[in-house]
């Protein structure tokens, strides 16, 4: 009986305004891990960016979170957490997920939002494991026949959680524009964490993956996972629709659509937030003295 | 009669007809599409959807029992304010086609009459002759109370998809005279992905082509292919089907465990009703 690893997913971005299809990227990747047979995903966390990433159109990462929250409501193992949004400045993705892994080992207090102490961590653990156990339990025909024989309660609860990047094949891609990646950062997130990248009708990430050495080498640490059932909600296709008074009932949660009514968040002039402004990694990679201190 | 002021609005009903096995995400979107693309033209005000599932008699592969779809179809339109589920078509005993459906829902536009009988399903004359014919009917209590701003006669359209639109032309699935009077009496809402094949159908089409100011095309910009094959598919793999359906469906489906190899086999070698229907009609 071949032990499954624990596996926690970790989705950056905008989520400006989070959508039906954010949330089904971690229900895919659950899937796609889960069927790999060594994996047993716990967690899914969304981190929305921070307001300093001065991306055109990014409304507050109070409201971000707050429509999030409301997304994510009626899930049981997705969750969102602030913790980089209200840092003072915008943080590298590495950032974030190693702040992640680290409050993992430790339960340092500095990473407080993950507040992941082990024994929190355990009973997160078991919470999801009853959960799993019990949704088995009800799914036991139609699961493959290699799957009923396990025994969930078989994990070491002392074997700390793998964390992987979760996005999407268009994320991958911005890897390749110039000075919004540094080199080692992507290295460090293929080698010591791992991607698993949900690609979208037109683009194949496999070929970019092939195309670039780095990911080559750590191929075996990206997961690419297809999605047949093409749900290509754009966050900006849905604050044009907003801003036109269109509806997107059905491709957003309704508690997100209210909140969004109720704060009259997306508007012309929400759209026009940042512009003109450069991105801040840009900023940050194009200066010759790097004031910041990996 | 005073002659129709072309500045009022032509209240719409919006008729879905199909299997809804089970109903999506995609399908409500259908809606919502509609009614923005109406409300733009100006010409229109859209007051009602109707969702009407179709009966077990049409014998389509996998098609499970109306009642589980139908109770789906409700609990997925519960919190929307203008989309409802009428089973009207899948209690008749026999497969109804569309056209009937149609027309039953016209009547009952016209005259709110509590009368389900087939009756209702009778040909109509073109929108607003039928008023003139019968002067002394009672004028249903809604036309009492209408605004200004709308025309006298409402119009029920058929909502659909570009497949819907496109399977015109599969043989015997439907009949000319059927397809004629849906688009000269009703009219068709249909909504495509971007770069669809649905106008070249139309074009080739001298029926659709005539009456082309009748068909409505909408395109539809957020691709969404959110199929209740594909549903079906992913929930026999065990993969998870949330934030493509409603939760209460998903829900309800997880519960009941409506969908398996099993239920996929239903009606597997049995022609479709209306091939069959149509295929008879010819021999005789």
């Amino acid at each position: 009986m071949v032990s499954r690893t624990p596996l926690i997913l970790l989705a950056c971005g905008s989520f400006n305004p989070i959508t039906n299809m954010h949330m089904r990227l971690f229900e895919l990747a659950r899937d796609h891990l889960q069927k790999t047979g060594r994996y047993q995903v716990i967690e899914g966390i969304m981190s929305p960016v921070n307001d300093d990433y001065r991306k055109k159109g990014l409304v507050s990462a109070r409201h971000r979170i707050a429509m999030a929250k409301l997304a994510l409501e009626t899930s049981d193992w997705i969750r969102v957490d602030p913790w980089e949004s209200e840092q003072e400045t915008w943080t590298e993705t590495v950032k974030v997920l190693r702040g992640a892994a680290t409050n993992l080992r430790s339960g340092d207090p500095t990473y407080k939002s993950f507040d992941l102490a082990q024994l929190q961590l355990k009973h997160h653990y078991n919470e999801s494991l009853r959960l799993l156990q019990s949704k088995k339990e009800f799914m036991k025909n139609k699961w493959p026949i290699e799957r009923s024989t396990e025994d969930p309660l078989s994990y070491e609860h002392s074997v700390l959680p793998e964390l992987k990047l979760l996005c999407g094949a268009d994320f991958l891609q911005t890897f390749k524009t110039p000075n919004l990646w540094k080199e080692e950062h992507i290295k460090e997130i293929v080698e010591k964490f791992g991607l698993v990248c949900i690609s979208r009708a037109g683009s194949d990430p496999a070929q970019y993956i092939s195309e670039s050495d780095l990911l080559t080498q750590f191929q075996h640490n990206i997961f690419l996972v297809k999605e047949w059932i093409q749900n290509e909600i754009s966050a900006t296709q849905i604050r044009y629709a907003l801003c036109r008074g269109l509806s997107v009932k059905y491709l957003i949660p309704d508690s997100v659509i209210s909140y969004i009514a109720r704060h009259n968040i997306y508007t012309e002039e929400s759209e026009r937030e940042n512009e003109g402004h450069l991105l801040q990694p840009l900023k940050l990679y194009n200066t010759t003295v790097n004031p910041l201190n990996d | 009669m005073a002659m129709e002021d072309p500045d009022k609005k032509t209240e719409v009903v919006l008729l879905a007809c199909g299997s809804f096995n089970p109903i999506t995400n995609m399908h409500l979107r259908l809606f919502e599409l509609a009614k923005d693309y109406l409300h733009e033209t100006g010409k229109y005000k859209v007051i009602k959807g109707i969702i009407s599932p179709v009966g077990d008699a049409y014998k389509k592969k996998g098609l499970i029992s109306a009642n589980h779809r139908v109770t789906m179809a409700k609990l997925a339109t519960k919190n929307s304010d203008w989309v409802e589920v009428d089973d009207w078509e899948s209690s008749q005993s026999e497969w109804l086609e569309t056209l009937k459906v149609l027309r039953y829902h016209h009547q009952k536009l016209l005259s709110p009459d509590p009368t389900n009988s087939l009756q209702n399903a009778i040909p109509l004359t073109k929108p607003g002759r039928k008023r003139k014919q019968e002067p002394n009917r009672h004028d249903p209590v809604k036309k009492k109370n209408q605004s200004p701003d709308i025309k006298s006669v409402p119009q029920v359209k058929l909502l659909c998809g570009s497949d819907m639109l496109e399977s015109f032309g599969i043989p015997n699935l439907w009949k000319l005279e059927d397809i004629t009077e849906i688009v000269e009496n009703h009219g068709l809402v249909c909504i495509s992905r971007a770069g669809n094949s649905v106008q070249k159908f139309i074009y080739e089409s001298d029926i659709l082509w005539r009456h082309k100011n009748n068909i409505h095309l909408v395109e539809e910009w957020i691709t969404n292919d959110i199929s209740s094959t594909k549903i079906r598919r992913a929930l026999r793999r065990g993969q998870s089907i949330r934030y493509l359906v409603p939760d209460v469906v998903q829900a309800y489906i997880e519960k009941n465990n409506l969908y398996s190899p099993e239920s996929e086999d239903r009606n597997a070698g049995v022609v479709l009703a209306p091939l069959q229907k149509h295929a008879s009609d010819s021999k005789n």
